[in-house]
């Protein structure tokens, strides 16, 4: 594969696209990353993902891939060294239907948290603590959901922990109890120490933190009142 | 795999649980199947999938599998050998993913609104409903099958919602044909196939399960 070109279409405060760059980084592969400006999305980024015009997109020899879960698969598939899925077919079932169950029921709790406000948003958060307790109870004493090493649904999964933690901060809402869900809280620090590359591509915490305060600024400055 | 022991929890009107009626039967794999009450749910539904509570649930010597596009693509990984369903190049299968998750997150939710809203919420879930099945035909394009010239994983992902297109039209009052003729003339070609046809229900059930539906929320 010598003549490969790789492109990711992303935003750099983008947990979605932090998982493209995670499992690019953790199988060595060099691409080109373009930053997209959300509010004037470019010609490039509606032609490729025209059903979503949403990042990340990934470019691989001019075709393009969209939605970051379907594109680990994707990358998991074309690129078949430093395996993140198990072999086992069963086993491959529970990493996706992890990763499934986080981006259906924890990433909307945790983002809903941040959206919404009054008596919606404490009823949203309520949601979000029993399904990272969930999420808690399956992890358990282990190190990663791929047990002793980072896997599939660690990459795709464990940037929820530092979100959830900015949006504590933002809104003053706990999420991620310390004491109810150790092994969630050391989860998200296990994965960027698993490898130097995902450290380095992970954006600084309080530069996340910084955006989102803004972000949330002006959610709350629209919002209908 | 001749000791194979494979049980599928399910609902007869359910268009997930379709997904793997079929991809079975095209493997041509022997399995019990029941049908659940969903009101009053099995221990055994509760025992499998304790996290979602949901059909359907294909439980493989004795190991539960939840979430019906995760069940096919299982199904395909476990009994490789015959009738293949996800395409075997990478963006093909990328595809087939990307279009099974653009139904899960927006067909089930967008039309149930044309059966159980009214007004103008109604009719916001129609209109949304036929863009979005204009979407999907627009992803066939001019191809036979999602996956080209083969039935496969897109097809299986899709093909459940099509006996439901019948009270689709009847409460939205609208013709699914007439807006989208080519996804209908889709639907017909897979009918074409046992596994396809023996599997879904006939139209007009569907259309009394619906009345049911509609009559416990007050609307009939
Ligand atoms: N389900 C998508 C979510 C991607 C997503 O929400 N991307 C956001 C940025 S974090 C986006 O592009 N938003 C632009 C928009 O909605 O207009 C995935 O997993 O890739
Ligand atoms: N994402 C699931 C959806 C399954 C689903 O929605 N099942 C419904 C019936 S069609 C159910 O079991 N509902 C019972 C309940 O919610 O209590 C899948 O693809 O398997």
């Amino acid at each position: 594969m010598a003549s490969e070109k790789v492109k990711l279409l992303g935003y750099w405060a983008s947990p979605f696209a932090l998982k493209v760059h995670w499992a690019l980084k953790l199988k060595g592969i060099e691409y080109e990353y373009q930053e997209e400006d959300l509010s004037n999305k470019s010609p490039l980024l509606l032609q490729y993902n025209p059903v979503h015009k949403k990042i990340p997109v990934l470019v691989h020899n001019g075709k393009p891939i969209a939605e970051s879960l379907v594109i680990l698969e994707y990358i998991e598939e074309t690129w078949k060294h430093n395996p993140l899925l198990p072999e086992d077919p069963y086993e491959r079932a529970k990493a996706r239907f992890w990763a499934k169950f986080v981006d259906d029921k924890c990433v909307p709790g945790i983002f809903g948290t941040f959206a919404k406000v009054g008596v919606e948003q404490q009823k949203i958060a309520k949601e979000a603590r029993e399904n990272l307790k969930i999420l808690e109870d399956e992890l358990g004493k282990k190190h990663f959901f791929g047990d002793a090493k980072i896997g599939f649904m660690d990459v795709t999964s464990a940037w929820i922990i530092c979100w959830a933690q900015i949006v504590e901060e933002v809104v003053d809402i706990r999420l991620i109890d310390a004491e109810e869900m150790p092994s969630l809280v050391s989860w998200f620090q296990n994965v960027l120490e698993a490898a130097p590359i995902l450290k380095e591509c992970t954006p600084p915490k309080d530069k996340l933190l910084e955006h989102n305060k803004g972000f949330h600024e002006m959610l709350v400055a629209s919002a209908p009142s | 795999m001749a000791n194979d022991q494979v049980i599928q929890l399910d609902f007869w009107p359910s268009m997930y649980g379709m997904r793997l009626r079929i991809a079975l039967a095209e493997k041509e794999i022997k399995y019990e199947y029941r049908d659940e009450d969903l009101r009053n749910k099995s221990p055994l539904l509760l025992q499998m999938n304790p996290i979602h509570k949901k059909i359907p649930v294909l439980i493989h010597n004795g190991k539960p599998i939840c979430e019906s596009i995760i069940g096919v693509e299982y199904i395909d990984e476990v009994w490789k050998d015959k009738a293949p369903l996800l395409p075997s190049d990478p963006y093909e299968r990328a595809q087939a993913r990307f279009w099974a998750d653009y139904i899960d997150k927006k067909l089930y939710a967008t039309g149930s609104k044309i059966y159980t809203a009214t007004g103008d919420e109604q009719e916001a879930g129609k209109k949304d409903f036929v863009e979005i099945l204009k979407v999907l035909e627009g992803a066939l394009g001019e191809k036979p099958y999602y996956g080209g010239d083969n039935f496969g994983f897109g097809d299986i992902a899709l093909i459940g919602f099509y006996c439901w297109f019948h009270a689709y039209e009847v409460y939205g009052n609208f013709s699914i044909e007439a807006e989208c003729p080519n996804l209908v003339a889709w639907a017909k070609r897979c009918m074409q196939r046992d596994s396809v046809a023996k599997t879904l229900p006939d139209q007009h059930k569907i259309i009394e399960f619906v009345k049911i539906l509609r009559e416990k929320l007050g609307l009939e």
